[in-house]
């Protein structure tokens, strides 16, 4: 093909002007795309705003296609089940009449541990579950990690709850639109959580990595404390998180850093329940603190 | 009109309709930034950018179909639909169409290969320049191993996109 011949345009005043001017809105607009970026430096949610229109007129389609393909994307596993049907049909049978005496004691264990603690007059109040939503579509261009949720402000999500799933911490809410919600999940790399091994409480920080691992950092200095296999879950630092959520399963030792794959898959997952926060389940119950009398402002302050 | 069949068939003299010619290709490139909304929970970039693939393959099939400002609604359209920060495909892409335009200027002739090499160096740059831009605003350590594989696939998908936008184009001239 040639060279276009419009781009050139002669001796036409006018037309030299309107692609003068062409170009004066192509750099000016280019030039605001860079601000916006700056301004989302220090305030990464400040402009998501903009983003409630979209989210909110496409929530039907992804709805309705997620709808169509959640029995399509687990077709594989279908597949493979029937593969082995009759020695996994045995062996699932066996495996069910060992399990059922292990639920029944569970079910004692259960009883007798709420026996306990009422004995101890400490209320397990769990109220922090807040509603169950799915996962309906996703930022799969962009190097972030957000997923879409389909339940927002006016449901009750509020900016930072944590989602998480049967399986597994999931990530947290980043900004909400009236009836969506931008889920920050685990492997975004600015997903940072505060977890410690399940048997031992090995302190360490987990850090998305974009590409569906984590990288996990141990606390403590020294040798990397870390196996393949280690079970990591949330520590309650922090105040976001509840603690005792599976998180992570270590699968990769290099020096000083631990790699780590997500226990839920967000991908695999049927729904996701949205918590409220740690710190807002734990407090919200108490009625307000008592504000310090002077006689106790006094003693705190003469007391050495 | 005799034959009522005959609406359909393009004829001599006729012309297509002036919201067709103008915005069918603007519509086809925000069904393609629109293609997040599939509902896909990706766990690592995976899916190629098809808005920016089509306004490379629209651009290049038709020079003078438009300006270079159009980088800016189009590019605020996929921000709105992508989770990059607002204003990164804005600025990326109007200023790779600055540039699509410059080399333009200095080609005397150029074929199907030369598209394509031009498409590649623009999807690499909008593809890296779109990862270090969601790195500073809040992304955390973005490694460009991350965007290798959806810059390969986005580069070897062109040729197939380039043949999809010239079929929409011999429909939309078509009276």
């Amino acid at each position: 093909m040639a060279r276009p011949p419009s781009r050139r345009p002669g001796h036409n005043r006018k037309a030299q002007y309107s692609l003068f001017a062409s170009y004066v809105v192509a750099m000016t607009g280019a030039a605001v795309g860079l601000l916006l970026v700056v301004v989302a430096m220090f305030d990464p949610t400040g402009f998501a705003v903009i983003r409630t229109a979209t989210a909110e007129i496409t929530r039907p389609a992804s709805i309705a296609m997620r709808n169509m393909v959640s029995g399509v994307s687990s077709i594989d596993e279908v597949l493979t089940a029937y593969w082995r049907a009759g020695s996994q049909n045995v062996a699932l049978r066996r495996q069910v009449e060992t399990d059922r005496n292990r639920i029944i004691e569970a079910k004692a264990v259960a009883q007798e541990n709420a026996r306990l603690k009422k004995l101890l007059k400490l209320v397990d109040a769990d109220e922090s579950h807040l509603l169950t939503a799915r996962l309906i579509a996703s930022s799969s261009s962009s190097t972030r990690r957000f997923a879409r949720l389909n339940a927002g402000r006016w449901q009750g999500v509020r900016t930072g709850m944590p989602v998480r799933a049967p399986e597994g911490l999931v990530g947290r809410i980043h900004s909400t639109t009236p009836n969506t919600a931008e889920v920050l999940l685990l492997t975004d790399g600015s997903n940072i959580v505060p977890v410690r091994r399940a048997n031992d409480s090995v302190p360490a920080i987990s850090t998305g990595l974009g590409d569906g691992t984590l990288e996990i950092r141990a606390l403590a200095a020294g040798r990397n404390p870390f196996h393949p296999g280690d079970i990591l879950v949330t520590s309650g630092v922090g105040g976001v998180y509840q603690p005792n959520i599976p998180v992570a399963v270590i699968v990769r030792i290099a020096g000083e850093i631990a790699y780590g794959v997500p226990l839920a898959n967000p991908s695999k997952v049927d729904a996701v329940v949205v918590e409220r926060s740690f710190e807002e389940a734990v407090t919200r119950t108490e009625p307000t603190p008592p504000v310090p009398t002077d006689a106790g402002a006094a003693a705190n302050a003469t007391a050495p | 009109m005799i034959d009522p069949h005959l609406r359909h068939v393009s004829r001599l003299g006729r012309q297509p309709s002036a919201f067709r010619l103008a915005g069918t290709p603007v519509i086809t490139v925000m069904l393609g930034s629109a293609v997040t909304v599939l509902p896909v929970i990706a766990q690592a970039p995976v899916m190629p950018p098809f808005g920016l693939l089509l306004l490379l393959s629209w651009r290049l099939l038709r020079p003078e179909l438009w300006r270079t400002w159009i980088g800016v609604p189009l590019g605020l359209f996929d921000d709105m639909m992508s989770g990059q920060p607002i204003g990164s495909s804005m600025f990326l892409w109007t200023v790779m169409l600055i540039g699509v335009d410059a080399v333009e200027h200095r080609m005397v002739w150029r074929s199907y290969r030369q598209d394509w090499l031009i498409a590649s160096v623009a999807i690499i740059f909008c593809i890296v320049g779109g990862a270090f831009l969601a790195s500073v605003a809040g992304g955390g350590d973005i490694n460009l191993y991350l965007v290798a594989p959806q810059l390969l696939c986005t580069i070897l998908l062109f040729p197939f996109v380039v043949r999809q936008c010239a079929q929409i184009d011999r429909w939309r001239v078509m009276a």
